[in-house]
């Protein structure tokens, strides 16, 4: 298919629009569900959007996307609001509470689904669909849907900037400024179900949980900032809902859920590597360099002991590269009068001197 | 004709059912109280990932293969998430969101590539049918048993076998895991043990429940059990008890209402959650009102004067 051709395409036109909602949507609101170490939780909601689903169609016996999202809106809300309910008031810890949410709201998706399926309504089809998403199904009715959901939860942020940011980073102390912390930490949470809301259509409840966490994972790479955080995070879930739909387009047959996670993973992958400052590959390149420096300081360190008192002469000196380097930067010089060392050949210059004695001034300095 | 057609199904789906409940509470115990739930959504998800692997490779789709496959897998999840969490750019809870769902979408492309060859579906692989596991038998002493509920029995012995003769250790490293390694009894390497058989029971119990509801009869029996007991060896039998309650009105109650039948029994073991969060004896909501209110009511005594 021709890029042109692809780009007037009516169905791919839709399904790129609604993952970029999706991304501008779950990268933001994932940003804050990290920071607060409640990662997982976007997984119990989305999976808990499910019963809503089924709920709201057997209410209105259509797939009206309208019932659908105050569907599962609610029922996300309440398997948040049961999870905590089941940590604060027994002796469950998180994990176990989210795990029991998490599967039970399922199971009851299931039953109603099932029973969905059992009464043999014509217009049912297609609700096992938002277990994986069904992103080519995207109208552009849904669209200005999904868009006026992003829209509001982005300005409602906006607004509540300053009080999502002290809840996310110290609620303690948010709390003794008199902030309503409970009610805005609620808020941060029904947003992560929004968000959910809008990707039911484009990658399912399934895989919805890494839409919350990967974009957001990536950008904690970038940035030290939360506004930062979030404009990378919103970029990244773009980026990955577009080309995870633009490959699952081109591919034919490929589910476009899975491929915009694995696009989101992947960047996630490269910026853990790559980001500057906190990448992996900037630590083990720091890590070379210092090691190198050290091993150079040491080597000025014996060639200057050694002029000083031949009987401390090294029976090896560095490595002929390191030897190389040195020469370089007009320390060392080849001279007859070296013939001693071993490797033979090699005597400090009087810029090799005076760097000598500082080194030899640090490490003794150091000793004592 | 229809009531016939019940007695010969029900008791396999039942046992099935309550061995599910049984082998997977038996591991999730253990993930419970060590505060590791959340890898049993982990990892029955990304077993999807492994059975497509072996799949692949040696063309079965169930049997001791697949089993040895979904361990491995299990432990590959463990030790990714392991491997970035230690990176300390991300935090353990994050690791758990960007591994599983990864696995989980290159096992759904691998499904989407080969699908015309494979017998195992997305949906199956959610959901399983634990209503058609009577289909699938195979003969033990002229009996026909469903091919189910052998896998889930093996399991059920391996998963206690473990248990039984690792009891002491396991239970230090569960409760004091700094103790645990001064005394040599390793338990990080008893804990991979413990994940890979909690694996290999999401495989065998796949094709009954599917990889969603294993995580409701792996935590939430046990979570129910912690609830109501302080003995370790308690949590393991009532979380048992529990199981094939669950298995046997979620039955009956999906039967009457035509609904998932795996989908009711995991419902049934989030009422008895309910019930034990509820009226547990001890730390039960309701008790510790009652307490609360009897302590309100009885007088204090005066401090005697002197």
């Amino acid at each position: 298919m021709a890029w042109l051709e692809l780009l007037s395409d009516y169905t791919f036109q839709n399904v790129v629009i609604g993952a970029s909602l999706l991304g501008l949507i779950s990268g933001p609101l994932g940003c804050f569900a990290v920071l607060r170490r409640q990662s997982l939780l976007g997984d119990a909601i989305s999976h808990a959007a499910l019963p809503g689903i089924c709920l709201s169609f057997i209410i209105t016996g259509s797939r009206d996307i309208g019932g659908i999202i105050i569907g599962s809106l609610i029922t996300g809300s309440a398997a948040a609001l049961t999870m905590l309910m089941l940590t604060r008031l027994s002796r469950l810890k998180t994990d176990a509470g989210l795990g029991a949410c998490l599967s039970i709201f399922f199971a009851v998706g299931i039953v109603l689904l099932t029973y969905i399926q059992g009464t043999n309504n014509a217009s049912q089809g297609g609700l096992e669909a938002f277990l994986f998403g069904q992103a080519a199904a995207t109208l552009r009715s849904d669209l200005w849907v999904m868009g006026s959901i992003t829209l509001i939860t982005l300005l409602l942020l906006a607004a509540f900037w300053k009080q999502a940011k002290l809840v996310t980073f110290d609620a303690e102390y948010a709390r003794t400024l008199g902030m309503p912390t409970t009610v805005i930490e609620a808020s941060l949470t029904a947003m992560v179900a929004l968000a959910v809301v809008v990707g039911l259509q484009m990658v399912g409840v399934i895989l919805m949980a890494a839409m919350i966490v990967a974009p957001a994972a990536a950008a904690r790479q970038w940035s030290r900032h939360l506004g930062g955080m979030l404009a990378i995070a919103a970029g990244v879930g773009i980026v990955s809902g577009v080309s995870g739909a633009t490959i699952s387009t081109l591919s034919r047959g490929l589910a476009t859920g899975p491929l915009i996670v694995l696009t989101a993973t992947t960047i996630v992958l490269i910026s853990l590597a790559l980001a500057p400052g906190r990448g992996l590959l900037w630590g083990v390149i720091k890590h070379y360099r210092q090691k190198s420096a050290l091993q150079q300081q040491q080597l000025l360190y014996t060639l200057y002991k050694h002029a000083a008192d031949p009987s401390r002469a090294p029976s090896t000196l560095g490595s002929p590269r390191m030897l190389n380097k040195l020469k370089q930067q007009g320390y060392l010089t080849h001279s007859p009068r070296g013939a001693s060392l071993s490797p033979p050949g090699w005597e400090l210059t009087a810029q090799g001197q005076a760097e000598a004695k500082k080194v030899v001034a640090t490490f003794e300095g150091l000793s004592s | 004709m229809m009531a016939e057609l019940l007695t010969t199904t029900a008791l396999p789906i039942i046992l099935v059912g309550a061995m599910v409940g049984i082998a997977s509470s038996a591991v999730g115990t253990f993930l419970v109280l060590r505060g590791n739930s959340m890898l049993s959504d982990a990892i029955s998800h990304s077993i999807v990932f492994g059975i497509v692997i072996v799949w692949l490779l040696t063309k079965q789709q169930s049997g001791p293969i697949q089993l040895v496959g979904a361990a491995l897998t299990g432990l590959l999840t463990v030790l990714l998430t392991e491997a970035l969490a230690s990176t300390k750019r991300v935090k353990q809870d994050t690791a758990i969101g960007l591994v599983f769902p990864a696995l989980f979408s290159i096992g759904v492309l691998l499904l989407n590539i080969y699908a015309h060859d494979v017998h195992i579906d997305t949906h199956t692989v959610l959901l399983g049918e634990i209503g058609f596991v009577w289909l699938d038998t195979i003969d033990i002493f002229g009996l026909p048993i469903p091919q189910a509920l052998v896998s889930m029995s093996v399991m059920t012995l391996l998963n206690y076998a473990f248990i039984g003769l690792f009891y002491k250790e396991l239970k230090l490293a569960t409760f004091d895991p700094a103790l645990a390694k001064t005394f040599g009894f390793m338990p990080s390497i008893l804990f991979y043990v413990l994940l890979m058989l909690t694996s290999s029971t999401a495989v065998a119990a796949f094709d009954a429940v599917g990889a969603v509801l294993f995580i409701a009869f792996a935590i939430v029996p046990a979570s129910a059990a912690y609830l109501l007991t302080d003995r370790l060896w308690m949590m393991f039998i009532i979380g048992a008890l529990i199981s094939i309650a669950s298995s046997i009105s979620g039955y009956y109650l999906a039967v009457h209402f035509n609904v998932s039948i795996g989908g009711m029994m995991a419902v049934m073991t989030g009422v008895f959650l309910i019930l034990a969060f509820l009226g547990g004896p001890r730390y039960g909501i309701i008790t510790q009102r009652i307490k609360r209110r009897r302590a309100s009511q009885t007088p204090v005594e005066p401090p005697p004067l002197s």
